[in-house]
């Protein structure tokens, strides 16, 4: 089954990728996971997302194009990037999450990615 | 009970069995309970249709897994919301179910309890889904012993196996070093259906009071399973425990009797007979549990009637004991009582003292009926009076209200 591993951050956390004392850790930490993934050959795809500053939310409400400054949600933690994964079943999906760096101070969600609808399938 | 009564626990029982295994070998190979439940609940009904008239067969389990994997390999067919490679994957799975498996019928029933226990799984969903999964009791009878609507717990229920379903989750025993996480929330599940059929004690209604019968059953199930874990013995010895003194905790008006003052001839000696030899065996493993640990507290208690007295000594040990690994508030209350049956009150109020700055025993009603027994015991009659009509308004059991505001007009 494939799974996607939405890692969420807190801005500490964040902060640290770009303090130039602390990135060489926080980044040494995130290219170990990932390496870890890709030698067990499991990674579809996957992609860090630029911080929370950088987001912007649309909204169309009766006909209306709304755009908002920001998250969708101004939470302690915030969606800073994912990976799909292939693994055979939720628990393996669940020990990769556990070994995500944010795991330890933000949290990773795991979704089961949806199968493609009938008549689309292969 | 009556030689047909018997008859019919022992079909009933064997039912039982049928069905859990059935459902757990359906759903451990296809993750979707919910359709091996619909798939048994028609073959049950064929079953009763048909044997009747032809007779049961030789293999009873082997016929309704054959008309079980029919139905679901025509759902599978005609489910045209799902996937056509996903369909393709559970027919493959249904048809693996090979004539030997069928005639033997595996037991993968402790997979199924892992997944109920399963900690991607609502805690609150666990006990539930256990009890209707294994043992096919339905929504209403398990929402009344949770105190839940029936059409909320069915709820809860759905929600619990769409997630098994949808989610993809491992239908395994785990591996040795993730057991001890995994098992402890198994044991808590069997529990609280125990839990859940005592607290039900003082009502009438008999489907509640059945519950108790249900987690025994389950405990005895996992120490069947689990031949080798000393704490599977410990939580089934302990309910044993408990349940052989279920005729003594009332008189015959249906007045609440305290452990202290009840009549040991009521309990059931092949019970604590039971529970004697679990606990011993499970002791030689050398490994402290909780329930374990509990289960050696009530061996104290029903050697009463065997030494003439109660080991408070013995008590407090294990109290001791328990209360380093976790000291809830029903632990430590339950401590503070025993100092007080040992003759301390004042240990006892100064233990009680100790709790009261914690919010949780506010409105924990065992805090204050052990509170009123410590204060009457030390002479502070009117706060002692005011102790017990607090804990009566907490109590839910009705035999255990009346007592309290009895022990109340009592204090003077």
């Amino acid at each position: 089954m494939q799974y996607m591993l939405l890692l969420n951050e807190t801005a500490e956390e964040y902060g640290r990728s770009n303090d130039l004392e602390q990135a060489p850790l926080y980044w040494g930490a995130w290219n170990a996971y990932i390496g870890a993934l890709r030698e067990a050959g499991v990674i579809i795809n996957g992609d860090g997302l630029l911080g929370p500053h950088t987001a912007t939310t649309v909204r169309i409400r009766d006909g209306q194009r709304l755009v908002q400054d920001g998250p969708f949600a101004d939470t302690k933690e915030q969606l800073g990037g994912y990976f799909v994964i292939e693994v055979a079943d939720l628990d393996a999906a669940l020990e990769w999450a556990a070994r995500a760096p944010c795991a330890a101070n933000g949290s990773v969600e795991v979704r089961p990615v949806m199968p493609p609808p009938p008549g689309m399938a292969g | 009970m009556s030689e047909a009564g018997a008859g019919r626990r022992a079909a009933e029982i064997a039912a039982r069995t049928s069905y859990g295994r059935l459902v757990a070998l359906l759903a451990a190979r296809t993750r979707d309970i919910a359709a091996a439940e619909d798939a048994l609940a028609e073959a049950f009904a064929a079953a009763l249709r048909h044997w009747p008239q032809r007779g049961v067969p030789a293999n009873p389990d082997a016929w309704l897994m054959t008309a079980a994997k029919r139905t679901l390999l025509n759902a599978a067919r005609h489910d045209s919301m799902r996937a056509a490679a996903s369909g393709e994957v559970e027919r493959r799975a249904i048809e693996r179910l090979t004539d030997t498996e069928q005639a033997m019928i595996p037991d993968e029933r402790l997979k199924l309890l892992f997944v109920c226990a399963h900690p991607a799984i609502d805690a609150a969903a666990r006990t539930p889904l256990m009890l209707q999964t294994v043992l096919g009791l339905d929504a209403a009878r398990i929402g009344a012993a949770f105190l839940i609507a029936p059409a909320t717990m069915g709820q809860r229920l759905v929600r619990a196996k769409a997630k098994i379903r949808d989610a993809g989750l491992r239908f395994t025993v785990p591996e040795p070093e993730a057991m001890p996480e995994r098992l402890g929330p198994v044991l808590d599940a069997v529990y609280a259906a125990y839990g859940a059929g005592w607290d039900g004690l003082g009502g009438d209604d008999a489907a509640v009071r059945g519950l108790g019968e249900e987690a025994i059953f389950l405990g005895r199930l996992l120490t069947e399973l689990l031949p080798d874990t000393p704490e599977a013995k410990g939580l089934l010895a302990l309910m044993l425990y408990c349940e052989a003194r279920r005729d003594a905790r009332r008189d015959v008006t249906g007045r609440f009797v305290p452990l202290a003052d009840q009549d040991a001839r009521l309990w059931s000696p092949p019970m604590i007979a039971e529970a004697e030899r679990l606990l011993t065996a499970a002791s030689r493993a050398g490994q402290f549990g909780r329930y374990q640990c509990e289960a050696a507290i009530q061996s104290v208690h029903v050697q009463r009637p065997i030494d003439g007295s109660v080991n408070h000594r013995a008590l407090l040990t294990l109290y001791d004991l328990l209360a380093a690994h976790a000291p809830t508030a029903g632990v430590l209350v339950a401590r503070a009582a025993t100092l007080l049956q040992a003759g301390d009150p004042g240990a006892a109020l100064a233990a009680l003292e100790a709790l009261a700055a914690q919010e949780r025993v506010a409105s924990y009603q065992p805090y204050w009926a052990t509170r009123a027994h410590a204060l009457r015991a030390t002479g502070a009659t009117a706060a002692a009076r005011d102790a017990f009509h607090k804990a009566a308004g907490l109590a839910t059991d009705p035999a255990i209200r009346v007592w309290l505001l009895a022990e109340a007009a009592g204090t003077a």
